[in-house]
């Protein structure tokens, strides 16, 4: 009888679970995610070199019109493959455990995660328009770290922790303006590896 | 032993308390969710749901979407607090 009644409890709680948060989020995805910044970033710091200036040793750098065209691609490359790592990371594992992917749950995760994305991806264009390329950086980490903790209430909410993080080393970065791309590689790269492989081992 | 007598006859089977606990942590859900939520077959769901439904723990939407039907679920203000309780007897039958 008591160990019915234990079952029941845990079916309401993983029903619970089931149903309100978006649980098919694989920690590879997050590490896939980090490889392709650091790739990226990799990239971008060969790109200063060849355009002869080493990104570490050169304060003042010249955004010409092409490298910044070119480093808004890159951008959006690593973007997008990180995106298309995370949708198949989470098909893979939702197929696995036979998890519902498209739930309620989910649009209400991508929305919230949505809406500060899509307001720091438009301020981030206005300060390239701007011409505040120093700030870029420091924005895009401000704003991801704000749509984790925005989205935690529909997934696993141990990706507040990321978010968290993301937020201060953006604040940080604020400050030393000139070394955005190491903050970037930083935040977007490292902390993706290190949360995915931690979110990977205890949700395996 | 009055309280294994207390426990709701309501939510013996393991369908309805599923159903009672998505319903708890959700608004409206639609009965193709409410299937693969819950991983079982169209008749078994319409069966418990409209058991819940008749002790009036549930309210019930049917509506058209274009031209397919469709089906909601949402509990009531009697549902949540009957869950409720439900939950808080087997809580204390796990402490004794």
């Amino acid at each position: 009888m008591n160990q019915k009644h234990q079952e029941d409890l845990a079916h309401i709680r993983s029903m619970m679970e089931r149903s309100s948060r978006f649980i098919s989020l694989s920690g590879l995805s997050g590490v896939f995610a980090g490889l392709s910044a650091l790739i990226g970033g990799i990239y971008v710091y060969q790109l200063f070199k060849s355009n002869g200036m080493d990104y570490l040793q050169d304060e003042h750098r010249l955004y010409s019109a092409n490298l910044v065209s070119e480093l808004f691609w890159i951008g959006i490359i690593i973007l997008i493959s990180a995106f298309l790592f995370g949708i198949f990371f989470t098909i893979r594992k939702s197929k696995k455990y036979n998890l519902p992917i498209w739930t309620s749950a989910t649009k209400k995760m991508l929305f919230n995660l949505a809406l500060p994305l899509i307001a720091g991806g438009i301020f981030c264009l206005a300060l390239i328009y701007h011409g505040y390329f120093g700030l870029v950086a420091p924005s895009t980490l401000i704003f991801y770290g704000l749509a984790l903790i925005n989205a935690e209430k529909y997934t696993f909410s141990d990706i507040k922790y990321l978010g968290f993080s993301e937020l201060i080393l953006g604040c940080i970065s604020l400050f030393y303006i000139g070394y955005g791309l190491l903050f970037w590689i930083l935040g977007f790269g490292i902390l993706h590896i290190v949360y995915g492989l931690v979110m990977f081992k205890k949700y395996k | 032993m009055g309280i294994i007598d207390k426990l709701n006859k309501d939510f013996e089977s393991r369908v309805r308390l599923g159903i009672m606990s998505v319903l708890m942590v959700n608004d409206w859900v639609d009965f193709t969710e409410m299937k693969t939520l819950l991983n079982i077959t169209d008749g078994n769901l319409a069966s418990h749901s409209s058991a819940l439904e008749k002790a009036a723990y549930i309210e019930v939407k049917k509506e058209f979407v274009g031209k397919k039907p469709k089906t909601s679920y949402q509990v009531t203000d009697l549902g949540r607090a009957a869950f409720k309780e439900h939950l808080s007897y087997l809580e204390k039958l796990m402490k004794s």
